[in-house]
This record gives C-alpha cells, structure tokens and sequence, in this order.
C-alpha cells in the first residue's frame, strides 16, 4: 500500500451465489479525498462498499485499509433503511450508540460522553433535533444523524450508500457541501455511492464509474469522457456536457445494450 | 389479600413482571413478538415431558425454550423469522401433543400450565424464579448498548463490529430464560402478554432507550398487581385481568401519544 493511502483495492473481483458481479476493481483512496462511486441501479455499488466493509470476501484480489492505528477506521452509512417511528430513541441516542454501541452495558452519564455527542451534532448541524424521535425526522436529517454516527469516532474511511436518493436538491447540495467540509475537517476519505453524479461534480476530488462490473476510476474530468466509458460499456457512449452538468448518453448501440442504457435512470434522468 | 400464603404469589409475581417487562422492551423494539408468543407455546410441553420422565419441570421448560431458540435461529439463517419461528412452533407442539398424551397428569395441570397458577407459589418455586430472572436482567443490562445498536439497524451494527446473529440468538436466549421462569407464575399464554403490553406503552410515553425499557418494566409490575388484586376480589381468573391490563395499557400508551402529538 502507497504511503498516505487509507483505501486501496487491487484487482478485486466479486461473485454472489455463483454469479459474477464485481471483476477486477482497482483503485485506491488517498487521506482526506472526496471520491464519488458511480453507478446504475444494479452495478455493484453496493457490493463494492460491502467488500470494502468486509461483509463480502473478494474471490480474487484484495482490499486494504490503513486504520492509521486507530481502532475505529470505516465509518458507513448504509443505503435507506426505514427508522422505526415508534423507537424510542432519539437523534442524540444514536450518535452516542455511533461512539460506544459495540461496548458492554448500559450507558451511564458522563460529561465527557455528552460533550463530544453534542460537538458531533453541532458538526452536522443537528443540533437542532438532537433531542427528536429519530423516527419522526425528515429524511435529510435522518441522513445528518447517520453521517454524525458513523463520523464519531473519527474514523479516517467514511463509506456513505446512496445517502443523496429520496432528498430534494436543496438537501442534496447541503449533505454534499457538509460532507465535504467533514472530509477536510476530520482529514477523512470519503467514498460516496449515488447513480447520479452531477451534485457531486465540484465536490470530488476522484470518481470511480462503475459498469458492467468494471471501473473506471481517475479524476472526473479523466474518466467521465467518451473514449473511457464507451470502453467500460462496451459500446459507443457520449459524453455531453451542458450549462454545467454531464449528461451519459447511448448513441448507436444494439437493441439490448440501447435498452440497457433507456433502462438505466442515470442516463434517462438527465436526458432533457 | 395479603395473608400469609399469599407473599409468595406477590414476590413472584413481581419478578416476573419486572422480567417480562424488561425483556419485553426488546422484543417490541426488534418486532419479535412472534417470537416471544411461540417460545411459551414451544416450551409448556417441556413440563409434560419433565414429569414423565421424573425432573423438575422447569429443567423441562429450559430444554424446551432452549430447543425453540435453537430452530429459530437455526432456520431464520435461511429464511425469514417468521416462518422459522411458525415451523419451530409446530414441530415442539407436536413433540408437546406427544407428551401430553403420555402423562397421567389431569387436565388442571395443562391448564395451569397455559394460563398459570398466580395463587399457588410455593416456598421451594421462588428460589428458581429470582435465580432465572435475575440472569436474564443481568444479560439484558450487559447486552444493553449492542443489542439496542443491532436492534435499530442489524447493518449499522455489523459496521460496528456487532454480529446481527450474535445478537439474536442471544436476544432469543433471554426471551427462552424470561419464559422458563415466568411460564408456571403466569401461563404460557400470558407471558406474551406481559411481554408486549407494557412495552408497546413505554415506548409512546418516552423518547429515551433506556427510560423506555425501566418505564416498561414498572408498567408491567402494576399491571401485574393490579390483576392480582382484581383477580382476589371478583374470583375471577388472573389471566383476564393481565390480558386485559395489558391492551388497556397499550391503549393508553398509544392514546397519550396520538394526543402528545396534536399538542392537546
Ligand atoms: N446475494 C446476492 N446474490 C446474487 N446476486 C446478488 C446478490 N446481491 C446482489 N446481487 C446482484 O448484484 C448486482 C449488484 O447489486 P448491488 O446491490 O451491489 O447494486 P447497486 O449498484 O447497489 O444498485 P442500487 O443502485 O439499486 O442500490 C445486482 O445485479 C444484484 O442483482
Ligand atoms: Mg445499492
């Protein structure tokens, strides 16, 4: 592993149930970076942050994380899940379960506890709700308090699963800009999985692109262009870029490669 | 009603609601109440069993609870709880249909056995109620912090180094002591009750995990007492009144929220 590297996966492929998803994945995260992984409904995005988690073994290849040695070194956010609206637990209870959850025990008060719970909260804004059912928040605030959960400790890997999907564009550009200000702040690298990229065009510093179980991975402006991606895809794919935001479109394909892309909402959202 | 024959069934009773109350805030808050009704009805035929062959009913209860937990979560490691836990439910009724039939107990025992014997503790039964009940509030307080993690999300857990299966089965470990111990006091089918009830009230008066589960546990104590009472003065059974209380509470727990929530 390169030195101020956190994150490097090298060659990694990855089958479920015999069949293959992820194949030869290779790129690595550096402290303090802001990486977008990118992808349709279906590529491997998901697989991708679970292998990186170690939910999931690679068949081939490898994944390495430098915890720096500290203990806590992923942090993660995984994709929407339903909060319970009748747990009783409130925004501040789940940040704290973010800082000790895996102890032993019942929580007793302690200042100590209680400060860095608040400063965490104020970190992402929270402070607001911190004393609300979490189950009652909207879904922007829901996504502030996971993010104050799984940054807690400072982890120096935070790994988010679409945490922008079901937010309007108001809390989209507000999640993003926290995000990025944490990563710098904490020097935490951030790897952020959504099927629509453009929110996060001014934010990544790298973008990994995934298609057909491949990856493209580089600067966006290096990898989102149309000799890259008609690669990865396989046929002929145009990049178009308009008043500031990319637009993937599929010109000539054959029949399933066309409905492949018509089907696939990262390419047909953003058709105008 | 409070003679001297009478203390035990007070002490008991008390300790299994404090338990039963206790460990039934995890099992509303992981929607496990399937579970915690199919664990008693799995594991009253345990004491059929333990009486044919000779032992204490209660080892027959443990075994049993002990079985029900093991199917469970040996099944739900392939499939959804639910039908793991319906198809470990009828494998040990089966196994209970068998031993039922075998004993020459009368038909009063089963029915003790299903809607429990509050007036009848003995001296030599509180001993093994405060020793099981004692156990499963210590785990529920060690386990307190993972469990509760798990419960919110199994997957935020998992990132936190806490196995989601590590946490059921030792969540149904709990939930099988708690109804060893609480089966011959209030019947297998009223452990369920005071599992659920109290709970599902707690949870709507507070937002705070813990104050929720202690809240749960008190809730469940009157209810408990109350029941007793009621039952001593109309002669009416026990099991009316805790079924009863219970949805009654849960009614008010939900009631006083739903008001919570329109600021009345
Ligand atoms: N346990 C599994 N066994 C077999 N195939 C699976 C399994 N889990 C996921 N897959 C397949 O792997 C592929 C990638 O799934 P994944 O969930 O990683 O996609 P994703 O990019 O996260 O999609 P989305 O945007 O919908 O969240 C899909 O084709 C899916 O059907
Ligand atoms: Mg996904």
């Amino acid at each position: 592993m390169a030195r101020g590297e956190v994150l490097a996966v090298r060659q990694a492929s990855v089958s479920l149930s015999g069949r293959s998803i992820l194949k030869d994945i290779d790129f690595s995260l550096e402290a303090g970076e802001f990486c977008g992984l990118i992808g349709a409904n279906g590529s491997g995005k998901t697989t991708l942050l679970r292998t990186i988690l170690g939910f999931i073994a690679p068949s081939s290849g490898s994944v390495t994380i430098d915890s720096g040695g500290k203990l806590a070194s992923v942090g993660y956010v995984p994709q929407k899940f339903a909060l319970d609206p009748y747990m009783p637990m409130r925004a501040r209870d789940l940040v704290a379960l973010g800082l000790d959850g895996n102890r032993l025990g019942v929580p007793l008060p302690s200042p100590g506890r209680r400060r860095k719970v608040d400063e965490m909260l104020e970190s992402v804004d929270a402070t607001r709700f911190a004393d609300q059912r979490i189950g009652n928040l909207s879904g922007g605030q829901q996504q502030r308090v996971l993010i104050a959960h799984a940054l807690i400790r400072r982890p120096r890997l935070l790994l988010l699963d679409e945490p922008l999907a079901n937010l309007d564009m108001r809390s989209v550009a507000g999640v993003v800009a926290l995000l990025r200000r944490l990563s710098q702040e904490f020097q935490t690298s951030v790897l952020l999985s959504a099927h629509d990229m453009n929110p996060l065009l001014s934010a990544m510093d790298r973008i990994v692109y995934l298609a057909h179980g491949r990856a493209a991975s580089g600067s966006t402006d290096a990898v989102v262009r149309t000799e890259v991606l008609s690669q990865l895809y396989g046929y002929h794919i145009d990049v178009v870029r308009v008043h500031g935001r990319v637009i993937v479109v599929a010109a000539e394909a054959e029949d399933d490669a066309q409905a492949a892309v018509a089907h696939d909402p990262v390419h047909v959202a953003q058709v105008p | 009603m409070f003679e001297d024959f009478m203390v035990n069934t007070w002490i008991a009773a008390t300790l299994v609601a404090v338990v039963a109350g206790i460990v039934g805030f995890f099992v509303v808050i992981r929607g496990a109440s399937f579970a915690a009704h199919a664990l008693p009805l799995s594991a009253f035929p345990g004491a059929a069993a333990a009486n044919l062959v000779g032992v204490n009913p209660l080892l027959g209860l443990l075994v049993f609870s002990g079985l029900g937990v093991a199917g469970i979560s040996q099944l739900a490691r392939r499939g959804r709880r639910d039908l793991a836990t319906a198809l470990s439910l009828v494998m040990l009724l089966g196994l209970g249909a068998l031993f039922l039939s075998r004993t020459t107990e009368y038909f009063q025992a089963v029915y003790a056995l299903l809607f429990g014997e509050v007036l009848g503790v003995s001296n030599a039964d509180l001993g093994p109620v405060a020793l099981l009940g004692a156990v499963s509030v210590a785990l529920i307080v060690i386990l307190f912090r993972p469990l509760l993690l798990s419960s919110v999300s199994p997957e935020l857990g998992e990132a936190r180094g806490v196995s989601a299966r590590l946490m059921e089965a030792l969540f149904l470990s709990v939930v099988a002591l708690a109804t060893a111990m609480a089966l011959p006091v209030v019947g297998a089918l009223l452990v369920f009750s005071l599992m659920v009830g109290p709970a599902s009230a707690a949870r709507a008066l507070t937002n705070r995990p813990l104050s929720a589960m202690l809240l749960s546990g008190a809730i469940s104590v009157v209810t408990v007492w109350a029941a007793i009472a009621l039952s001593f003065i109309s002669d009416w059974p026990v099991g009316l009144f805790v079924g009863g209380l219970s949805a009654l509470t849960y009614g008010a727990g939900r009631s006083w929220a739903w008001a919570g929530e329109r600021g009345l």
